[in-house]
């Protein structure tokens, strides 16, 4: 890239913004636009489930990055500025205050929270909604998560820190944890009925009343259950809307080859990218922080040094009940298995795809097992990967 | 070129030492140990990528 192109990157969180920094860092000198929706700076949101919600953290804690840094790396940041329309031939994205010419264009709008039959239920995603969770959780003798998953797991846990009753409700037979999926199942589930969640799985919730003084459902069961407060964790769409006469394919998010291109010098990383992975030769999202990091970075050094980067390996963490776990790697519905050999802790879990360990778990493992693991991984992929 | 590191925000990944493995380590619960908190300019691309990489965004570099 000349120092005379622009790069436009549609998207301020972890993504957009680690996209921006790696084109610096990659030596691009023209000119970095980076257009967010909210009016916030950018922000890490992991903590909006975890820190923040426990009342560990103040909002304030979570911004990465101060104006003056951003202009000390010469990204001008327009917050409150939606995209609205992208223009494949003639280049420009259409915001809320006007048009932006790119010679590049970053797609790293991620998701949004999926909504609950629009009934007005909570749901957890920006930090708007993590104050406000945390300002009622903390009078909520009872809590209602609905979501068997990975934020509804923390949001569950922090009810439970913070001395709720608390219900969680999964319309599947088992929790599915991440990219990790059922095989950690079991071992989620019991630590919740340890903490004292109350799960309530296979259960459909057919209605939800909302009022001033908390929430009633319905579950198919015939059972109802009456909260102080109702949250929604049911998954997350891939933000496209803006995409959608622009003849990208956004089948689910924006489908992109295995560099991260979706067409001619427009590129979509994090989780509203669904990268082609070489292995499988499918395209799919990951909706986890490291992954839209490394995906920045990596579609940085392409842009500008033409320096293509294999895929990056997913990796993910949470805290749920004190207990710190971790998922490295790819896991394809595998079962999981000890990997005694690196863990006589028994705390770290091993996927085998192929006869090969493609993806490993730390169930709150001492740390020098989880590196362990980790390189259990990057050595199978290496075979099946050699660098040029 | 001054690094400071945010403890209470490192999940211990593990990125920032596999990176720069000169100015960061890894205590033995995984959190980040900050080596050098005033390298000299041939370093400070590595700090820059380890703080872009880390998932917590827990390492500053300015």
């Amino acid at each position: 890239m000349k120092s005379s192109e622009r790069v436009v990157v549609v998207g301020a969180s972890i993504a957009g913004l680690t996209a921006a920094e790696s084109l610096r860092l990659e030596g691009f000198e023209g000119e970095i636009i980076l257009i967010g929706d909210e009016a916030h700076l950018p922000y890490s949101r992991p903590p909006l489930s975890k820190q923040l919600l426990m009342g560990l953290w103040e909002p304030d804690q979570t911004r990465i990055k101060s104006k003056q840094e951003l202009v000390d790396l010469g990204i001008q940041f327009r917050g409150s500025n939606p995209a609205l329309d992208l223009n494949l031939d003639s280049k420009v994205v259409l915001t809320a205050s006007g048009v932006e010419k790119f010679d590049a264009l970053i797609i790293a709008t991620g998701a949004k929270a999926r909504q609950l039959g629009g009934q007005g239920v909570q749901t957890l995603r920006n930090l708007e909604d993590s104050i406000s969770l945390r300002e009622k959780l903390s009078t909520a003798k009872t809590l209602a998560v609905i979501g068997a998953g990975v934020l509804g797991s923390e949001i569950a846990s922090a009810g439970r820190a913070l001395g709720s009753e608390v219900f969680l409700v999964g319309k599947a037979e088992h929790i599915s944890f991440g990219s990790v999926g059922s095989s950690l199942s079991q071992r989620v589930e019991d630590l919740h009925t340890a903490n004292g969640v109350d799960l309530r799985l296979s259960s459909d919730v057919l209605d939800i009343q909302v009022g001033h003084d908390g929430a009633s459902l319905l579950l198919d069961s015939g059972e109802v259950i009456y909260a102080d407060l109702a949250v929604a964790a049911v998954g997350a769409i891939p933000c496209t809307e803006w995409l959608a006469k622009s003849g990208l394919d956004i089948s689910d998010g924006v489908v992109c080859d295995s560099i991260g291109a979706a067409a001619p010098a427009v590129y979509a990383i994090g989780d509203v990218a669904a990268w082609k992975d070489p292995e499988t030769g499918f395209a799919r999202r990951v909706e986890h922080q490291t992954n839209a990091i490394e995906q920045a970075m990596s579609v940085a050094g392409t842009i500008v040094n033409n320096r293509e980067s294999i895929a990056p390996v997913p990796f993910f963490w949470s805290d749920i009940h004190g207990l710190s776990i971790k998922a490295y790697g790819w896991f394809d519905g595998q079962p999981l298995n000890e990997l005694t050999s690196i863990s006589p802790s028994g705390s770290m879990l091993g996927s085998e795809t192929g006869g090969r360990t493609r993806g490993v778990v730390s169930w709150d493992a001492p740390f020098k097992e989880f590196r362990a693991g980790r390189s259990i991984v990057d050595e199978s992929r290496n075979l099946s990967n050699p660098k040029p | 070129m001054k690094i400071t590191v945010k403890e209470d925000a490192c999940v211990g990944s593990g990125q920032c030492a596999l990176v720069a493995e000169s100015l960061f380590d890894q205590d033995d619960s995984g959190i980040v140990v900050l080596l050098n908190a005033n390298p000299d300019a041939s370093q400070e691309s590595a700090a820059q990528k380890a703080a872009s990489l880390c998932p917590a965004r827990a390492i500053i570099v300015n």
